[in-house]
């Protein structure tokens, strides 16, 4: 241990200082990062942090709300909530304006849907541990989704698999399960506020 | 016409990381479907996506990308031990990928114990 790290650590056991966590969220296009951001922001203080739409891409820039409090099981802690842009192989300007957008705003949002990927990446150096989103409607089994956790694995980051839109019919949460068995995954309706306690447990287990 | 192009591990086992990209990004971008012997390793995965989004334009729409490693998720501590070995030995020469342009491959589509590649149709694949 650094001497820095060896005095932080002393004052911040002397003074309680409570440790600051920061929490990306990721996941691939549409699987409802920013609907959970906006979940936990709204639960914890009372506004929210990003848009949300169903034209893929909506995030296309880091959103970061710092020092979000929550509680969980009579214990406390502090995090900084990183939602990321969507991660994608491949983007079509042409896939938009079938979201009835004109050929000139389907080209920027793609533009910047370029950069929002990469900027996410760039930030996986910058997190403490990870919620990786997946829509439990989708099959799991996608390169995107066992990229960003085999990178994350290789920082030896902690990850909580949270298989969102588990109100809708078509979820299957056990093929997430089966798709990533070294993983704890919590099923949750972001959008419905469902299982939201028990997301919290998970998430608390992960950072202690 | 499609052409898969496989290109075996030892041609690109002396190659940095970014020779590596570079090199499959490049067969991809030239419309071929490349079949690798082995993988990346999962920053390099990461990296290649990075740089894809760099290079997205009008013409080239990014790629489709599925990386098969058959020991890669075993909970079994003897497997794990092996495939660990295996890797210190050869490299990631195990298992195989495959990386299309996003313009030729539609989608992939894959389950434990199959992989599927949806083409594009091939007006959609003319028009551009």
């Amino acid at each position: 241990m650094k001497f820095g790290d060896f005095i932080s650590n002393f004052f911040r056991k002397i003074f309680g200082k409570k440790k600051l966590i920061k929490l990306g969220i990721y996941g691939p296009v549409n699987a409802g990062k920013s609907t959970l951001a906006n979940k936990i922001c709204k639960d914890w203080i009372g506004e929210e942090m990003s848009s949300v739409s169903k034209i893929p891409h909506e995030t296309r820039e880091i959103q970061m709300k710092e020092k979000v409090r929550i509680k969980s099981n009579k214990k406390e802690l502090d995090f900084n909530i990183i939602d990321t842009p969507g991660i994608a192989t491949k983007i079509d300007y042409e896939d938009f304006m079938k979201f009835k957008l004109s050929e000139k705003e389907a080209k920027d949002r793609a533009k910047e849907a370029t950069k929002g990927v990469i900027e996410a990446i760039k930030w996986l150096e910058n997190v403490n541990c990870v919620l990786v989103v997946l829509d439990s409607t989708e099959n799991p089994y996608n390169q995107v989704n066992i990229t960003i956790i085999g990178n994350l694995a290789a920082r030896n980051i902690p990850v909580l698999i949270v298989g969102n839109k588990i109100d809708l019919r078509k979820s299957n949460l056990k093929r997430i399960e089966n798709a990533f068995p070294q993983y704890k995954v919590v099923g949750i309706s972001a959008e419905q506020g469902k299982n939201m306690e028990e997301f919290y447990k998970e998430l608390f287990d992960l950072v202690k | 016409m499609l052409t898969l192009q496989f290109v075996p591990y030892n041609e690109i086992s002396n190659l940095s990381s970014l020779g590596r990209i570079r090199k499959l990004l490049n067969l991809a971008k030239d419309n071929k479907i490349v079949l690798l012997e082995g993988r990346l390793n999962k920053e390099e995965e990461a990296e290649l996506i990075k740089t894809t989004m760099e290079e997205i334009n009008a013409n080239f729409k990014g790629i489709e990308l599925a990386v098969v490693n058959p020991n890669e998720d075993s909970r079994d501590p003897f497997t794990k031990l092996k495939t660990a070995i295996a890797s210190a030995l050869i490299g990631n020469k195990q298992g195989f990928t495959i990386i299309g342009p996003a313009t030729v491959i539609k989608s992939i589509k894959r389950d434990p114990n199959k992989l599927q590649l949806m083409m594009q149709d091939a007006k959609k694949r003319k028009r551009r």
